[in-house]
């Protein structure tokens, strides 16, 4: 049977409905679509769940205009697949968390637009917000309003959909959204660099990315979690021949620093999702998603070592994932991230650590103060979650 | 306009006083044919001598002028290098012009982490000059790079032929320093890539100088491409032209440019520069690739194919250097080209979903006799960014006022076929009055609340992009739902 106390609005005038009834009442709502980030956030809020779903379908669709509109609660399964049916994709490379949490796919494409969740050729391919277009949905007002469009390029008003993006249903629930789509690589593969430490992998990298051989991702695995040799991926994508070419320019450019191999298309695929889903940090513990400034990466996880973190690099550095004992509180991790110029969120973790240490990273005051006179705008009421990351 | 404020004006004096006290020696501009410098900026037909002009050195300075005018009520509008296209840095008669000019070093390259941390008055050239000799680059580039600043590229978003690959200004910044109404200086995003809360750079990247003054960016810096080569390819129709653009881009093919001219723009840049550019098309494609040598080589052959398989009359590889310039030089001259044989051009900028170009050209045929305006496009094909330029002669009285209706009657078709009033060149003064042909008071009043977050009396470049500031008391306001007032047992001031 249905819980009773779930709001299933059915369509964009029941919302409206359901969420200016719960600001009149100052009744929280936790915003749901697929569910595979529940668990991120703080456990035990007071709160009715808002479950979004009959926003899914696709709207309109023109590969060579590059554009996708479609219902904010489309699994995001279902619009790769039809990506990919005309040899396009979502070039930030999304991925579901539900592998991090050990359930079904399930994810939405209006979840990992409000997650803000890029996967590893968001290094140079941009983020969720960089292809995110435009969007129709509802405030924490009662109000439907639409911003951003459903063109590529746009400076009408103010940029909406990136304030939407990574907002986590904090401001307003979407309904539509329009994205950027890109031509799929003809080719894919990657060279792998074995046996350099931190450092001289993130220096390796951030040369990589210097180069012209337009590297489109690069991740690194220490020694500890990849069977005690340490390993440099970078991957090259494009149209075969340049391909081929451009792997020839990083084999000349670091065929003398480590021993290098070429991972063709099949073994490249499995290797960038082993690192999309976290394949090599399994385990217990709390999982950190770390952003620093890529050339601090190894320092990270450096500085971490002593409180017993395993740590994957990837965006040639500038994102962490550590997994680290509990019994460390997130003090080492907050400390380490704020010094280096960046910050950490709390991404899986007993519920016991989720209690005593917010999600995301304090901001500074003055933009903390900004961030809320934001909010309060959208959610003047605040029912919108507001205490899921305190 | 706003109306100016009496009180304001008649305060002058002592507004001036207040901030030599705050930047000494010639930091103050207050004499009238001085002031005069700063009467417009590159939408010349929109003029207004600011009450002061202030050009501050520091980010202290900055900041307490903010706080100053914010505390006495004075309105302020800031200025890069005063090339907004849309009227973005129009001064107000009793507003503080606040001028960055000042603020033009680099400050830091990075070369390991690729960035570049400069002052928000140096060029957008200027960037790359910086750090060329290494071999990097930044990619935006706006058409008046060699004059505009960065600090201006972050409030309008600024675009460029080559956005389509590269991205818009918002793609490549990485964070700013930025300095609010009240004072109060933050720093929002960094070297880092993805942010701590909420996306607080990218709503303030295209904000056109209304939620802060900018005083830092960071932005990211590419390798330049090995090589680039262009191809030049002539169509009897516009329709064809449309759809070889869409074959390349669904070949899987992102050029790095990929402009289109019509027949009148062909012929005035032609008669202009002598590019060699065929007179007897419809429509003009450049079509621009860079990467390896090996990419280069291999798109070229692909994209003469699918022009070939499109009718293309005129196909022209370039084979060096010298030649890839040359075709690129009529479509970089169009805009002096049109100025050449029209007294007068007015410049559009819509973007449209690229399958309707061949209507929305068709219309605008129609809207062109109707108006006894002649009109030349180029259009960024790649991303549906169209530059109509409309011929007329202020010296003819109502020319300009036909022209400016001409200009909004095409931009309301561009909404009407799904696209939008402007793609790069911001909304401004010019646009503001359109914005209720796209948006409802419900959008509008969402991004007015983003206004009030960072700008509470709304002191900050008022009188652009919203076509009515309502007072943030007002827009606070929850509407009644159902006869329920939320939260009834707060108190109400």
């Amino acid at each position: 049977m249905a819980d009773q106390s779930i709001l299933r609005p059915n369509g964009t005038d029941e919302l409206i409905e359901a969420i200016g009834q719960a600001a009149a009442r100052g009744q929280r709502l936790e915003v749901r679509g697929g569910g595979t980030k529940a668990a991120i956030g703080r456990p035990g809020r007071d709160s009715t769940l808002l479950q979004i779903q009959g926003f899914d379908t696709v709207i309109d669709y023109d590969g060579p205009e590059l554009v996708l509109t479609a219902g904010a609660s489309t699994p995001l399964a279902k619009i790769e697949a039809l990506l990919a049916q005309n040899n396009q994709m979502l070039a930030f490379e999304p991925f579901d968390h539900a592998v991090l949490f050990g359930l079904a796919p399930a994810a939405t494409l209006g979840g990992v637009i409000a997650a803000g969740v890029s996967g590893s050729r968001r290094l140079t391919a941009g983020a969720v917000r960089d292809h995110f277009l435009g969007l129709r949905g509802v405030s924490g007002r009662g109000e439907a309003f639409m911003g951003g469009a459903k063109v590529v390029k746009n400076v009408t008003g103010y940029d909406l959909p990136k304030l939407l993006a990574n907002s986590w249903g904090q401001l307003a629930v979407m309904t539509e959204v329009t994205l950027k789509v890109l031509p799929r690589p003809q080719t894919v593969q990657t060279v792998v660099l074995s046996g350099l430490n931190e450092r001289q992998a993130c220096l390796v990298m951030g040369q990589a990315l210097g180069s012209q051989a337009d590297v489109a991702a690069a991740a690194h695995l220490p020694a500890e979690i990849n069977g005690g040799l340490s390993l440099t991926a970078l991957r090259l994508e494009g149209f075969e021949p340049s391909v081929k070419a451009r792997v020839q320019m990083v084999l000349e450019q670091f065929g003398t620093t480590a021993p290098c191999d070429v991972l063709p298309t099949e073994a490249s695929a499995l290797l960038w999702e082993q690192v999309q889903h976290l394949t090599p940090l399994q385990g217990e513990g709390a999982l950190w998603r770390i952003n620093v400034p890529p050339m601090s990466g190894s320092e990270v996880i450096e500085q971490l070592k002593p409180y017993g973190a395993r740590c994957l690099l990837d965006w040639a550095g500038g994102l962490v994932w550590a997994l680290l004992p509990t019994t460390d509180g997130g003090q080492a991790v907050r400390a380490v991230a704020s010094t280096l110029g960046g910050h950490a969120m709390l991404i899986r973790a007993p519920e016991a650590l989720r209690l005593s240490v917010p999600t995301q990273h304090p901001l500074a005051p003055g933009v903390a103060a900004l961030t809320q006179r934001v909010k309060d705008g959208f959610d003047p009421a605040a029912i919108l979650d507001p205490e899921r990351f305190v | 306009m706003p109306v100016p404020d009496g009180a304001v004006l008649s305060r002058r004096g002592e507004i001036v006083a207040a901030l030599r006290a705050i930047v000494p020696g010639e930091g103050v501009i207050s004499d009238p044919a001085s002031l005069r410098a700063y009467e417009s900026d590159g939408l010349t037909a929109y003029r207004q001598v600011p009450l002061v002009v202030v050009l501050p050195e520091t980010t202290a300075q900055v900041s307490e002028i903010l706080r100053w005018c914010n505390q006495a009520g004075v309105k302020v509008v800031p200025r890069g290098s005063g090339t907004s296209l849309s009227g973005g840095a129009l001064p107000l008669e009793d507003g503080v012009l606040l001028g960055l000019s000042k603020f033009n070093r680099v400050l830091d390259i990075d070369y390991d982490s690729r960035v570049a941390v400069v002052q928000p008055g140096v060029t957008n050239l200027a960037i790359t000059r910086a750090v060329e000799d290494r071999g990097f680059y930044y990619a935006p580039d706006p058409s008046s790079q060699i004059a505009c600043s960065i600090g201006g590229n972050v409030a309008e978003n600024s675009g460029g032929v080559h956005c389509l690959k590269y991205g818009l200004t918002t793609n490549n910044v990485l964070g700013v320093e930025m300095v609010m109404m009240d004072g109060e200086v933050v720093r929002l995003g960094g070297q880092h890539l993805d942010p701590a809360g909420l996306d607080l750079l990218g709503i303030v990247v295209g904000s056109e100088g209304l939620l802060g003054v900018v005083t830092e960016v960071t932005v990211r810096l590419l390798p330049k491409p090995q090589t680039a080569r262009a191809l030049l390819l002539g169509f009897e129709t516009v329709e064809r032209a449309g759809q070889c653009v869409a074959d390349v881009i669904a070949a899987g093919i992102i050029p790095a440019g990929m402009e289109m001219m019509d027949r009148p723009a062909i012929h005035a840049a032609e008669a202009f520069v002598h590019a060699g550019y065929p007179l007897d098309v419809e429509a003009l494609l450049i079509v621009e690739l860079d990467g390896p040598h090996a990419e280069c080589d291999y798109l070229v052959e692909q994209v003469a194919k699918i022009a070939s398989a499109n009718g293309a009359v005129t196909s022209r590889v370039s084979t060096s250097e010298e030649e890839r310039l040359a075709f690129w030089a009529g479509r970089k001259a169009a805009f002096p080209a049109v100025g050449r044989i029209s007294p007068d051009y007015y410049c559009m900028d819509g973007t449209i979903p690229r399958r309707r170009l061949p209507e929305v050209l068709r219309r605008m045929a129609t809207l062109s006799d109707h108006y006894g305006l002649k009109v030349a496009n180029v259009f960024h094909a790649g991303d549906g960014n169209l530059h109509p330029l409309i011929l007329y002669d202020a010296n003819q009285p109502g020319e300009l006022e036909r022209a400016e209706d001409f200009g909004s009657d095409i931009l309301r078709l561009c909404v009407e076929v799904g696209g939008v009033l402007t793609g790069e060149h911001g909304v401004g003064v010019e646009k503001r009055d359109l914005m209720g042909t796209m948006f409802t008071e419900i959008d509008l009043a969402h991004q007015q609340r983003v206004k009030c977050a960072f700008d509470p009396q709304l002191l900050l470049n008022p009188g652009k992009v919203f076509p009515t500031l309502h007072r943030c008391a007002e827009m606070g306001r929850m509407h009644i739902h159902h006869g329920a007032v939320p939260f009834p047992d707060l108190p109400r001031f």
